[in-house]
């Protein structure tokens, strides 16, 4: 296993103690929750989505250190963005945590890197991503990431 | 004296490394290590006399039948059967009581009956049952529990009823620990007309079982969480309750003739042991029982009783820390929340330190529910955890708690 601080990087904890967009968001037009049956993480997500925008990302729920700072970070990292990027967004969020080459510019989502490392984890981390692609295509099931 | 740095010389695997730390098992509620003489007698059998068993006059199929039988027998004096027939090896516990459901259930239950269960159930003695109810239109009722994981027995008198036709009660939680009064629940049960089926999995490593003084009408376990190996299990029921059960699934074994036109069914209990069984695995199975009985069984509750008193002591001076279940006269399981920190980052942290716990809603989402916890964290002892593994869990733990609150 590779040190515990690659994958608890301090911006992890903070995005975990203090999650980002966090609570109900009024006006939304996107929704969909998510369920890890693995651990019992829940997580509901909502969206503003003008003209094929995201303006608006808030998340509610319950999860683990990496599935909080995830969803805190992706929330943050779909403001102002197209629908039509997320899709590709998302794919390389995923080879980026499964430890596979990637080529989309991550930004601040890159401290996730570390979570290739813990392959258990891989489901924390792309909890809210799967939530994500449920509510811009407005499936009426909870998602699972089994 | 029982000193379990001798036992532990009987689990290899107790001496490897993970992640250059030596490994501290601490998840022996979800399965347990397999000693020598497990590990032995299934690679024997595979070495000297492997068959497929009660149909070849050879003398490998004779020798595997005797073995396979031999392992009955010894699951029937372990649990105090009457009756050698009354043991029917399954794929688990699991498969138990989904055998019981379909086969029993459908055949006693009706529209309007009740099935009683605890809210301590694992899901695999709720999910059956709730299958059953659709099946039938029987209806799923629950005994409570209070704050420290204990049943409100004053409750039970009430939920049972004269439709109450099987009341599914766990000996041993696998999430809390705690130790349901089955025979007082037995008594009321018969006294109100209905079975009981008791799921001991959790409880056969750490207490001893008699199944003719509980008087219970089923009794399951898993091998693998006595040491035994994964895929072999035992539904224990009376013998005048399973001769007049149907099968549960149909194929070789469980015949005695079959035409295009009508088949006969084998006696009790080949009748449920369609198809090879898992020969290996009773085989195995029957080692560990003689595993526990040479280790002794009251040894062994004694030990893990002070592993957790051991334990319990401890947690109780970690700030934040709450303990998960704290009923009187628990069996060897510490479910605990850290406040601030999931049970799954407490999880990864204390696997880096090579201590291995179990971090979720260990298959009881109504006990995590009534908690209100999405998960817990749950150390489980075995007869070869040492207090100076003990001393590591709270160590691992003291540096979760660095790592996350500084």
């Amino acid at each position: 296993m590779s040190d515990l601080r690659d994958l608890y990087q301090e911006v992890i904890f903070d995005h975990n103690r203090h999650p980002r967009n966090f609570g109900p968001l009024p006006g939304a037009n996107r929704h969909a929750d998510g369920f890890n049956a693995l651990c019992g993480d829940k997580l509901s997500l909502n969206l503003k989505v003008e003209d094929g925008i995201i303006q608006e990302a808030r998340f509610e729920g319950s999860g683990c250190a990496i599935s909080t700072a995830s969803a805190s970070l992706m929330t943050e990292a779909l403001k102002g963005r197209r629908e039509t990027e997320v899709a590709e967004l998302f794919e390389g969020f995923h080879h980026m945590v499964k430890g596979e080459p990637y080529t989309v510019e991550m930004g601040k989502l890159a401290v996730l890197a570390g979570v290739s490392e813990f392959p258990a984890r891989v489901k924390c981390a792309t909890l809210a991503w799967h939530t994500l692609n449920a509510a811009l295509h407005q499936a009426d099931q909870p998602v699972s990431t089994e | 004296m029982f000193d379990p740095h001798l036992w532990r010389r009987q689990f290899p695997i107790l001496e490897r490394k993970v992640h250059r730390k030596p490994l501290v098992y601490l998840d022996n509620a979800a399965t347990t290590q397999k000693p020598l003489a497990v590990l032995d007698a299934e690679r024997y059998y595979f070495e000297h006399f492997n068959a497929n068993i009660h149909r070849g006059v050879h003398a490998l199929s004779q020798e595997a039948s005797e073995a396979f039988e031999g392992a009955r027998e010894k699951v029937r004096a372990f649990l105090g059967a009457a009756h050698v027939e009354e043991i029917i090896f399954t794929r688990g516990a699991t498969e138990a009581i989904n055998l019981v459901a379909q086969t029993w259930g459908r055949t006693h239950l009706e529209a309007g009956d009740e099935i009683l269960i605890s809210a301590m159930e694992h899901h695999a003695n709720i999910v059956p049952w709730q299958m059953l109810c659709e099946m039938t239109g029987a209806r799923l009722k629950v005994i409570p529990m209070d704050e420290r994981g204990v049943l409100l027995m004053d409750r039970v008198d009430q939920l049972l009823t004269t439709r109450t036709r099987l009341v599914g009660i766990t000996l041993v939680s696998n999430a809390l620990g705690t130790v349901n009064p089955v025979a007082e629940i037995i008594r009321k049960a018969h006294a109100a007309g209905a079975r009981v089926l008791v799921d001991g999995a959790q409880a056969v490593a750490h207490v001893a079982v008699d199944v003719a003084a509980l008087g219970c009408d089923f009794f399951v376990f898993s091998g693998h969480k006595l040491y035994g190996p994964t895929g072999i299990g035992v539904l224990y029921g009376k013998k005048e309750l399973l001769t007049a059960m149907p099968p549960y699934q149909g194929g070789g074994d469980m015949i005695l003739q079959v035409t295009f036109e009508k088949t006969t069914y084998n006696q009790i209990p080949y009748k449920f042991e369609a198809g090879t069984p898992h020969i290996s695995g009773a085989i195995g199975l029957g080692a560990a029982i003689d595993f526990v009985q040479s280790v002794g069984l009251e040894n062994i509750a004694a030990h893990e009783d002070w592993l957790l008193q051991e334990a319990t002591e401890r947690a109780r001076r970690v700030n934040g820390l709450r303990i998960i279940g704290t009923a009187p006269g628990k069996a060897s399981i510490l479910s605990f929340v850290l406040e601030g920190i999931h049970p799954h980052d407490i999880g990864t942290i204390l696997d880096s330190e090579g201590v291995a716990i179990r971090s979720g809603h260990h298959c009881a989402m109504p006990v995590m529910d009534f908690f209100s916890l999405p998960a817990t964290a749950r150390a489980s002892f075995a007869l070869y955890n040492t207090l100076e593994e003990v001393e590591s869990l709270f160590r691992a733990i003291e540096r979760v708690q660095k790592l996350f609150l500084g």
